[in-house]
């Protein structure tokens, strides 16, 4: 095996990679072939490194060097410079770039340092795409354990003492689901991966697929041990084509190697995996209901008894989890319970990655331990608020969530805490609004997306839904009604006591949470006709100041509708019939004299 | 086969192409979502007529079929554009404005989601979330991905396919 003397470890995840991280690696061997380094440095594609926002990005090993937002034309620069003659190149490096004590390397950058990786260990470390590196850090090394070290009851007993509670967002305890479904008396098992990752703004299961799929067979072949079976599904998005590729490439290395197929570690144990593509359902993240599309039919949920570990995939015992909680087993396997059950809350351990995104810094995918505060994340590790704006709420739990307030930011985070707040975990999106967000618009834009994605099987959430969204509707174009606030909370309580599946129940959470916490909003859009954000275009208008206004003519100019009106010495007026509130006359004007009246 | 070949007596390699799919997946359970899936990709779309020959060969009733293509999103009835516009519709894109992107690819275009121009060229759909909210609003234009877009990008977004 050749020994090199520096890696450059290229993000090749989907942010990166559409940022033309792969022109960025082409660039990189052509520099370093030119300089003749190519026996001395080896250039590495790795899955994500979770600062999305900095994006391209690469690491210079062995200092650990970041340098972010790459461009094609920086490559010759870092070459010469950093791997010819060991000088950092200064202006590339993460964190404050004015700073005397520039940051020198990964461990030195805020993001990385307040962060704990378990799930996204190797997301960023390793080449996802060469099963020996995984091998490296320890890959299949907890399946090894089990199959010839422990039988499954000890197994699921470690699953169990450890504490780890499902991260697809009902968070119930993995050890017992795999207990109910190992109990089972069937001719077959199957063991399920969630990978329909449907929760807008939540990239963290994506991550795990393009960045360390191994540690995902490795998971459920362990699964598979401890329930007794010898057949796995994944049911992964199709949207996902980079983590669909590597899982297949992954998944032949791991048969190539005896991984999976018979006689794994030369036991009698038998397993295999196969990939199953979703097209395009969010209610197919309902368990029942990715049982149902794994099996060729529309995707509806079933009723609830028998559970799936009774009887799940083709009515045999089946246990379903989801990418994220997998990608924790092999480490628990290995470390042991105690350890896991040593981070995080009481009732919820270890450590769960979020996916930051909206009007947050950095952007990206962070790992933390249960019981992190809201502050900390969307302040210390996320970087605050751009543009010096003012931080409002932030959304958990997606369509099935609901807002946090500023009031709450010092709450530590985790399963029970969340669905106190009326909000909930979920697959861990976090988006964060800050004061120009409108908080009825964000629970409309919800329930736009829950009537869209409702199957139609029952008729709490097909008709249900669409009512909220209406009254929304009436609400966000100035035509409220007194009485349709009380109406929605009618609604919202009678969905949730009467759908048939998760999705359905969740359903009215956005619309309940931003009542609870922002109900003024809602006042002033009914009774006032008043949206305080500015984000509802029937109550705003764009005006401009007759004392600022310098007579320029340029919003003439970019006005869509040609409704702005004026001449030389004379103030500009809008015709607020023709305007279309596209906002293009208040972006260009230099002098600042058109603004938002709301 | 009879019908693999068209009125002009040239073989129909799509149809070819969609047995040969057909076949591997025959003896699969749960076939039907991978086998639309292949052959979306082989003919741009599903119409009747491939849904038809997709029911003779995994012998299945046409209704169930139809009930699944028109159960999810990814599975089109209608030819899509030869550049397929996808607004990433997710909650990060949306509150950093992806709404107003997707007016101004419609303004642009000139036509309304799901509908295709009239040469064929473009066609416009809202997407789920595409996982890349680093890059938020971000579109995708076939398999290329477009982020941190501004209303003012879009014409020069969509000139770079005008000659293509």
């Amino acid at each position: 095996m050749q020994i090199y003397r520096a890696h450059v470890l290229v993000c090749g995840g989907t942010g990166c990679t559409s940022s033309s991280s792969v022109k960025i690696m082409q660039e990189l061997e052509t520099q370093i072939a030119n300089n003749k380094l190519e026996n001395e440095v080896k250039v590495v594609k790795t899955g994500c490194f979770g600062l999305c926002a900095e994006g391209p990005i690469l690491v210079v090993y062995p200092e650990g060097s970041m340098y972010t937002m790459v461009q094609v034309s920086d490559i010759k620069e870092i070459v010469e410079e950093h791997l010819l003659k060991g000088r950092l190149v200064k202006r590339l490096l993460a964190g404050n770039k004015e700073s005397e004590n520039i940051t020198k390397s990964l461990e030195g950058v805020d993001f990385f340092s307040r962060q704990m990786r378990i799930a996204l260990r190797n997301c960023g470390v390793i080449n996802p795409e060469v099963v020996e590196e995984y091998i490296a850090f320890d890959g299949y090394k907890a399946l090894g354990k089990v199959l010839t070290e422990m039988t499954p009851e000890q197994v699921i007993d470690t699953m169990k003492k450890s504490g780890l509670r499902g991260r697809g967002g009902g968070g119930f305890p993995t050890g017992l689901k795999w207990e109910f479904a190992a109990k089972q008396v069937a001719d077959q098992k199957y063991v399920c991966c969630n990978a329909d990752e449907g929760d807008p703004g939540a990239f963290m299961d994506r991550s795990v697929l393009e960045g360390d799929p191994h540690s995902l067979i490795e998971a459920m072949a362990i699964a598979g041990y401890a329930i007794g079976s010898n057949q796995g599904y994944v049911y992964v998005r199709a949207e996902y084509p980079i983590a669909v590729k590597r899982l297949e490439i992954a998944i032949n290395q791991a048969r190539e190697y005896g991984l999976l197929g018979k006689n794994i570690f030369g036991t009698d144990f038998e397993f295999d995996v196969e990939i199953r593509l979703g097209a395009g359902a969010f209610v197919c993240g309902e368990e029942t209901a990715l049982m149902t599309s794994i099996e060729g039919n529309r995707g509806e949920p079933r009723p609830r008894p028998p559970f799936p570990a009774v009887k799940g995939l083709w009515q045999k015992p089946t246990i379903l989890n989801n990418v994220e909680t997998y990608a924790n087993i092999p480490v628990i396997i290995l470390k042991g319970a105690e350890w896991f059950s040593s981070i995080g809350t009481e009732k919820s351990k270890g450590t769960k990655v979020f996916a930051i995104g909206g009007k947050i810094n950095n952007t990206g995918l962070v790992e933390v331990p249960m019981g992190t505060t809201l502050r900390e994340v969307v302040f210390d590790i996320g970087g605050g608020i751009p543009k010096g704006k003012q931080f409002k709420a932030a959304q958990t739990g997606g369509p099935s969530g609901g807002c946090i307030p500023a009031s709450h930011l010092d709450t530590p985070i985790d399963y029970d805490s969340l669905i106190q707040l009326g909000s909930m975990m979920g697959s861990g999106g976090l988006i964060v609004m800050d004061e120009d967000t409108c908080m009825v618009d964000i629970a409309k834009f919800f329930l736009e997306f829950t009537v869209d994605e409702s199957c139609g099987k029952c008729p709490p959430c097909r008709i249900g839904t669409k009512r909220m969204l209406e009254i929304l509707e009436r609400i966000t174009d100035g035509k409220g009604e007194v009485g349709d606030i009380a109406k929605l909370e009618v609604l919202a309580k009678n969905i949730k006591a009467s759908a048939l599946c998760g999705l359905g129940q969740t359903a009215p959470n956005p619309v309940l949470s931003t009542l609870h916490y922002f109900k003024d909003e809602y006042m002033a859009h009914v009774n006032d006709r008043k949206c305080p954000a500015g984000v509802c275009k029937s109550m705003m208008q764009y005006v401009i100041s007759a004392e600022k206004c310098k007579s320029c003519g340029i919003c003439t100019k970019v006005c869509p509708a040609n409704c702005i009106k004026g001449e030389k010495k004379v103030p500009y007026v809008i015709d607020q019939d023709k305007c279309l509130k596209c906002g293009a006359c208040m972006e260009k004007c230099p002098f600042k004299a058109i603004f938002k009246n709301v | 086969m009879s019908t693999n070949k068209c009125c002009c007596g040239c073989v129909d390699e799509r149809e070819q192409k969609l047995q040969e799919i057909i076949a591997k997946y025959k003896d699969t359970r749960g076939a039907l979502i991978p086998v639309l899936h292949e052959a979306q990709e082989v003919y741009g779309y599903l119409p009747m007529s491939v849904q038809k020959k997709i029911s003779e060969g995994l012998n299945l009733p046409l209704s169930e079929i139809y009930g699944v293509v028109t159960f999810y999103t990814q599975f089109s009835l209608k030819p899509k554009g030869r550049f397929k516009v996808n607004i990433c519709m997710g909650t990060a894109c949306y509150v950093k404005g992806s709404g107003q992107i997707l007016d101004k690819f419609k303004e642009k275009l000139g036509i309304d989601v799901g509908e295709c121009t009239e040469d064929g060229k473009f066609s416009l759909d809202a997407c789920r979330c595409i996982g890349a909210c680093g890059l938020a609003p971000v579109i995708m234009i076939n398999d290329d991905v477009h982020g941190r877009l501004d209303p003012d990008d879009v014409e020069g977004v969509l000139e770079k396919y005008k000659d293509l």
